[in-house]
């Protein structure tokens, strides 16, 4: 079976990869390349653990095949951070405790970061709504929610 | 040992805020969890699972799969040559790798090591396996009666008596007193009857290891695991193999809130490895960790009170019968316990029954057996003070244990917090609350034993006066940033001065499994003596270097000073200090600890909820949710108050919507992430701790565990509010809204 | 299994009439989860998000009507993002914005959500309840036919070998005139649905209902379209809506299963009808305001 050459961007890096055409992107992200902050929660779309954004919208990559990602910039959790500056999404979850157990924290992230610059002024329902696909089963959200909000003041205050 | 007993104390470090130590690597991406790790050359490890909830295995043919490129290895249990001794391991091995019948749907009957994905699931479609399908048992109350379908044989105890089917493996019985002299006290009594359905803990993190073992009989295994040690054994003991020549090394877990206090897919990726020379990686699909996992028993409870006019009970029974699945698991006799267990009772009677069904085995959830006993003892005394015309806070109040109570599984209770968790509630403003139309407020008390057991710590003092402290158990709550908390308070030196990594099987002594509240409290302990056994040291080698008595050398605020009669005649010398010239004073610094912990602390919550039932739909919104638990000592309340949080949430789940549903054919109808319903964000309020802090006596700090209790009293108090918004007593849970608007309209 | 990426309708067409075990990837929210699970072992993936138009929005207006045309690779993240189809639309769109969460919205597709052809689709009863057309593309030319007509059992469509979706169409309504649709899941976001409707309306200056149509979803093998009748001639008056919640009830010919029961389904399908046709009514009002 030949497999199929993939040009891409990740985190701002220009990539290529061969895969399968059955293989996802998170399986592309994970064991290709490596970058296993993405998790794979359910492979249903239904956990939101493997949240990434293509060409800007937040997507599962479990649903998101490997193929598709030619010519489209990915950005994941590993991108994040400025090199050693977080992000003050990632300095809020540690500073408020926003994380447990933290295997849903990287895709919670990416998809608040996402909120965030689409609405940086979001209401508590706004934040629980938009964050509704990313199962967390350690804190009851309320840390997680609340970190969010935080951030999102505090980043209307530094602009 | 008056000096391991809880004194009082300013702390400096304790009860603070401080950031996570695992904190950077989570919000990263870097940090390791199961499935995270790779080896050179590693296969891909899958399972072929059974369809059908019980048949006989008559055959299996693997020589298809066998002979196909990229396959490296496929085992089945004639690969599984040793038996264990005990009955529990066997059980284990019966559940990783089905013997001569499957016994649940998803039960694991072959697996495959292949070089990819695609070349794994090839292999699993190429095996041929020929069932006799027999006729299965789902139910607890049906799987009990004579005549019903039997899963195992001669595995009965003692204890049951006659006339019940060779499915209920054991009864227990517990209390104290006469309950007929009690009940016939009574004024009012009320009778009813429960149901729970299982339910499963849903870490998000599917099971998965890495292994590598060769035939010199010696591996490695990585996993994500609440107990590595209990791993090396359990695997050591089925691959026949010495535990010492397996050295398991935790990953970060991705939650397991019990789930993951026992092994699934470790055992067979041994045996994958062993069989191809190969390191072998095993992950679960949701589907296969929603089928052939470890839920939760369901339930079939029966529960009468009696109480006098004035709201004093007079006795109390119960009938808990859970199913604990395929295979033997102690969940009934857990309920029996635990149900009373927040009252004092004069006249008691509680009788467990452990029942298996075709259904995977049970494993711990969260003060397993409890919350669903809970459900039913307090929705009694919830309708019981309705009934009295009784504040449902007062009537638990007058009947509450305490200090010298008598309790519902024998011992008689220390200091503890139940009355301190009821009354914070009857203060605070959320009781008082005024509610709208169709809402209802629900209250509910919750008990857990908490766990001490065997615990292994080491802390090294660096040369440079930086502290590594080595503990045996996966930190799955944020227990790295507490025992640095704790070896900080002891030592007296900043947090960040030391760091706490969780030390593989070959490094530190025997370590329990990461369950029964027990890390913050046991080894919380170890941690605090480990330090002091370093001071000792450190204190002695001030005193050499002074040339003094060790006994006239004291430990305050990280440094030795000179006590007693050399008081003020040489300056202090900090821990830096002493660790800078340690190889001089007679080499490297540590402490150590090892103990079967005692003086776990039971620990006890009171929780109120305000719900607001659609009568049309019978949609239940959650409007406000307030806990109130007893602490001992909050070490890191964030931590704590995420406990609490996390574990009242999961209750919410399992009250209104989570359930595993079987079809007719005892298949599981729901093994994915959207029809088996965690609660996600935009379904719940803030849940508001209330952290009360009564000491443990049997704790220098006063630790409690906490990890259980805040998952016991919501599936009650959520129906006790639910019943009165929709005024209509619900007794089976999940209270989903097929279930109450029916519920409704047969008012 | 093979991926391709047709440029244009002609070529993907020739892709799929040349591979009848070919499956089309829009979104690729079911189809992933299927390939994944193993349900289906297709022989080639078909992307057809790099043909023209299909990621488009446009508005019509031709001799054979006007509206607004929704290509068939629109995420419907991106149908909600659309201020006028939102304005025009506000039922389709808020079906089509139910489904799944915000990182399946930025993928899922009102096309796909049909042609899967389940009896629950959040998109489809509003699509129907607007009585939208479905432009089909195949070897013999392009068709346009009723939302109805593409499902016609449980996963399965009336689509023959080399035929796909390209495009759905809202034909345009007067000013006063709008739809709305309500699902019952048991948790706020996330489920399948139990129970779906959609109802569409058109008000005189008076307010008084002139046309209706209501459409069921989860209630029956495909979606069903229930005579609204009962509100026609009204003011969604209380009388009026309790008339069209029994017709829902009646019309309802649901199963018992893992997410719901018969009686529940039917009961929940009035209670929504008449819910969704307040909402419908109020927002006409609004628009002729």
């Amino acid at each position: 079976m030949s497999r199929i050459h993939v040009n891409t961007t990740v985190n701002g890096d220009a990539v290529d990869y061969l895969c399968e055409a059955e293989d996802t992107l998170l399986d592309v992200l994970r064991d290709t390349l490596d970058l296993t902050g993405s998790k794979e929660g359910c492979a249903s779309g239904d956990c939101g653990a493997c949240s990434v954004l293509v060409d800007g919208r937040l997507v599962c990559s479990c649903l998101v095949l490997g193929a598709e990602a030619e010519g489209r910039t990915v950005e994941t959790i590993e991108g994040m951070a400025e090199g050693d500056t977080l992000h003050p999404l990632q300095k809020n979850f540690i500073n408020k405790a926003a994380l447990q157990c933290g295997i849903c924290t990287p895709g919670i992230l990416v998809a608040a970061k996402n909120l965030l610059e689409k609405n940086p002024d979001p209401s508590e329902e706004e934040v629980r709504y938009w964050l509704a696909g990313n199962l967390c089963r350690c804190t009851g959200y309320d840390k997680i929610i609340r970190a969010v909000l935080d951030t999102a003041a505090e980043m209307r205050g530094a602009a | 040992m008056a000096k391991d007993e809880f004194q009082t104390r300013e702390f400096k470090v304790v009860g603070t805020r401080v950031p996570r130590p695992d904190g950077l690597d989570k919000v990263t991406g870097r940090a390791r969890y199961g499935a995270d790790m790779s080896a050179p050359g590693m296969l891909h490890g899958y399972c072929l699972r059974s369809p059908h909830a019980h048949a006989r295995i008559v055959s299996i043919d693997t020589s298809a799969a066998e002979a196909m490129s990229g396959v490296k290895a496929v085992v089945t249990r004639a690969d599984f040559t040793v038996t264990p001794e005990d009955q529990g391991t066997r059980d284990i091995l019966d559940n990783v790798m089905a013997d001569k019948k499957a016994l649940y749907d998803g039960h694991t009957v072959a697996a495959v090591a292949a070089t990819s994905r695609s070349a794994g699931m090839k292999a699993l479609k190429a095996i041929k396996v020929e069932y006799e399908v027999l006729p299965h048992v789902i139910d607890v109350d049906e799987a009990m009666k004579p005549g019903a379908p039997e899963l195992h044989e001669g595995r009965s105890q003692e204890s049951v008596p006659e006339g019940y089917s060779q499915n209920v493996l054991a009864r227990s019985q517990y209390g104290h007193g006469d309950i007929d002299a009690g009940f016939a006290k009574a004024d009012v009594i009320i009778e009813r009857s429960f149901t729970t359905a299982a339910t499963h803990q849903g870490y998000i993190e599917p099971h998965a290891c890495l292994a590598t073992m060769g035939n010199d009989n010696q591996g490695d295994l990585f996993c994500c695991t609440q107990g590595h040690f209990l791993v090396r054994s359990t695997c050591a003991e089925i691959m026949g193999m010495e535990s010492g020549r397996l050295r398991v090394t935790s990953s970060e877990i991705g939650g397991g809130f019990g789930g993951k206090t026992t092994v699934f897919l470790e055992p067979v990726a041994l045996m994958l490895s062993k069989k191809s020379g190969k390191p072998v990686k095993m992950t679960m699909s949701r589907d296969e960790v929603l089928r052939a996992s470890g839920p939760t028993a369901s339930t079939s409870i029966d529960i009468k009170i009696g109480a006098t006019k004035d709201g004093r009970i007079t006795g109390a029974w119960g009938d808990f019968r859970y199913q604990s699945g395929a295979f033997y698991a102690m969940n009934g006799a857990l309920g029996a316990m635990c149900g009373f267990a927040p009252y004092d009772l004069e006249n008691l009677k509680t009788v467990g029954w452990e029942v298996v069904t075709n259904r995977p085995k049970a494993a711990a959830y969260r003060a397993p057996g409890a919350p669903m006993a809970a459900f039913a003892v307090e929705s009694v005394m919830d309708e019981l003070a309705s009934s009295i015309g009784m504040d449902p806070i007062d009537f638990r109040l007058m009947n509450g244990a305490e200090e010298g109570t008598k309790s519902a599984y024998g011992p008689t209770y220390p200091a503890i917090g139940l009355k301190a968790t009821l009354e914070a509630a009857k203060a605070h403003p959320h009781w008082s609350a005024p509610l709208g139309e169709n809402q209802g407020r629900g209250v509910g008390c919750g008990f857990w034993f908490n766990f001490g057991g065997n615990t292994s710590v080491s802390l090294m003092i660096n040369p440079d006066g930086t502290v590594s402290l080595s503990e045996g158990n996966p930190d799955i709550g944020g227990s790295r940033a507490s025992m640095s908390m704790m070896a900080a308070e002891e030592l007296g030196i900043p947090y960040r001065q030391v760091r706490t990594i969780i030390a593989d099987t070959a490094s530190l002594g025997e370590n329990d499994v990461t369950d029964g509240s027990r890390v913050t409290f046991a080894v919380g302990l170890a941690t605090i003596k480990a330090a002091r056994h370093a001071i000792e040291t450190m204190k002695a080698r001030a005193a050499k270097t002074w040339g003094i008595d060790a006994d006239a050398v004291e430990w305050v605020d990280g440094a030795a000073q000179p006590a007693g009669p050399n008081a003020g005649k040489f300056p202090p010398l900090t821990l830096k200090e002493i660790a800078a010239t340690m190889s001089n004073t007679g080499g490297p610094i540590s402490g150590h600890h090892e103990a079967n912990a005692e003086g776990a602390g039971v620990s006890f919550g009171t929780h109120i909820c305000d719900t607001e039932v659609d009568p049309e739909t019978g949609a239940v919104k959650i409007l406000r949710y307030t806990v109130f638990q007893d602490a001992g000592k909050a070490v890191h309340p964030d931590y704590v108050e995420g406990q609490l949080q996390g574990g009242a949430v999961q209750g919410i789940g399992w009250a209104l919507n989570e359930e595993y549903v079987y079809g007719e054919d005892g298949t599981l109808q729901n093994p994915g992430f959207l029809d088996y319903r965690i609660p996600v964000a935009s379904d719940l309020p803030m849940i508001e701790p209330v952290i009360l802090e009564i000491p443990n006596p049997g704790h220098p700090y006063g630790v409690r565990g906490v990890g259980e209790t805040g998952i016991v009293p919501p599936l009650a108090t959520i129906a006790n509010a639910v019943s009165r918004a929709a005024d209509v007593r619900m007794t089976s849970l999940p209270m989903s809204p097929p279930k109450l608007l029916a519920a409704i309209k047969a008012k | 299994m093979k991926f391709q990426s047709p440029q244009t309708v002609d070529d993907a067409i020739a892709m799929l009439a040349a591979d009848t075990n070919a499956r089309v990837l829009a979104g690729g929210t079911d189809l992933l989860v299927r390939l994944r699970s193993g349900h289906i072992s297709p022989s080639a993936i078909v992307d057809i998000k790099h043909i023209s138009g299909m990621r488009d929005i446009t508005q019509e207006d031709t001799p054979e009507g006007s509206g607004w045309r929704i290509g068939a690779a629109v995420s419907c993240a991106e149908m909600g993002e659309h201020a006028g189809l939102v304005a025009a639309y506000p039922g389709v769109v808020e079906g089509a914005e139910l489904i799944g969460s915000t990182q399946v919205q930025g993928r899922c597709t009102m096309v796909g959500n049909l042609c899967n052809a389940g009896p629950a689709g959040d998109s489809v009863p509003a699509m129907v309840a607007a009585g939208a057309l479905i432009r089909v593309a195949g070897p013999n030319g392009t068709r346009d036919v009723p939302v109805l007509d593409i499902p016609v059992a449980p996963g399965k469509t009336s689509l023959t070998e080399g035929e796909f979706v390209t495009s759905v169409f809202l034909p345009a309504r007067p000013d006063n005139a709008s739809d709305a649709y309500l699902r019952f899941i048991p948790r706020t976001e996330m489920d399948i649905a139990v129970v779906g409707c959609a109802v569409n309306l058109t008000l005189d200056a008076q307010g008084t209902v002139t046309a209706a149509s209501m459409s069921l979803g989860a209630v029956g093998p495909k979606v069903k379209q229930v005579d609204a009748s009962a509100i026609v001639g009204s003011t969604c008056d209380d009388a009026s809506l309790d008339a069209l919640a029994a017709a829902a009830t009646e019309a309802a010919t649901p199963i018992d299963d893992k997410r719901g029961t018969i009686a529940f389904r039917k009961d929940v399908s009035g209670v929504l009808a008449k819910r969704a046709a307040k909402i419908a009514y109020t927002r006409a009002k609004g628009a002729s305001a």
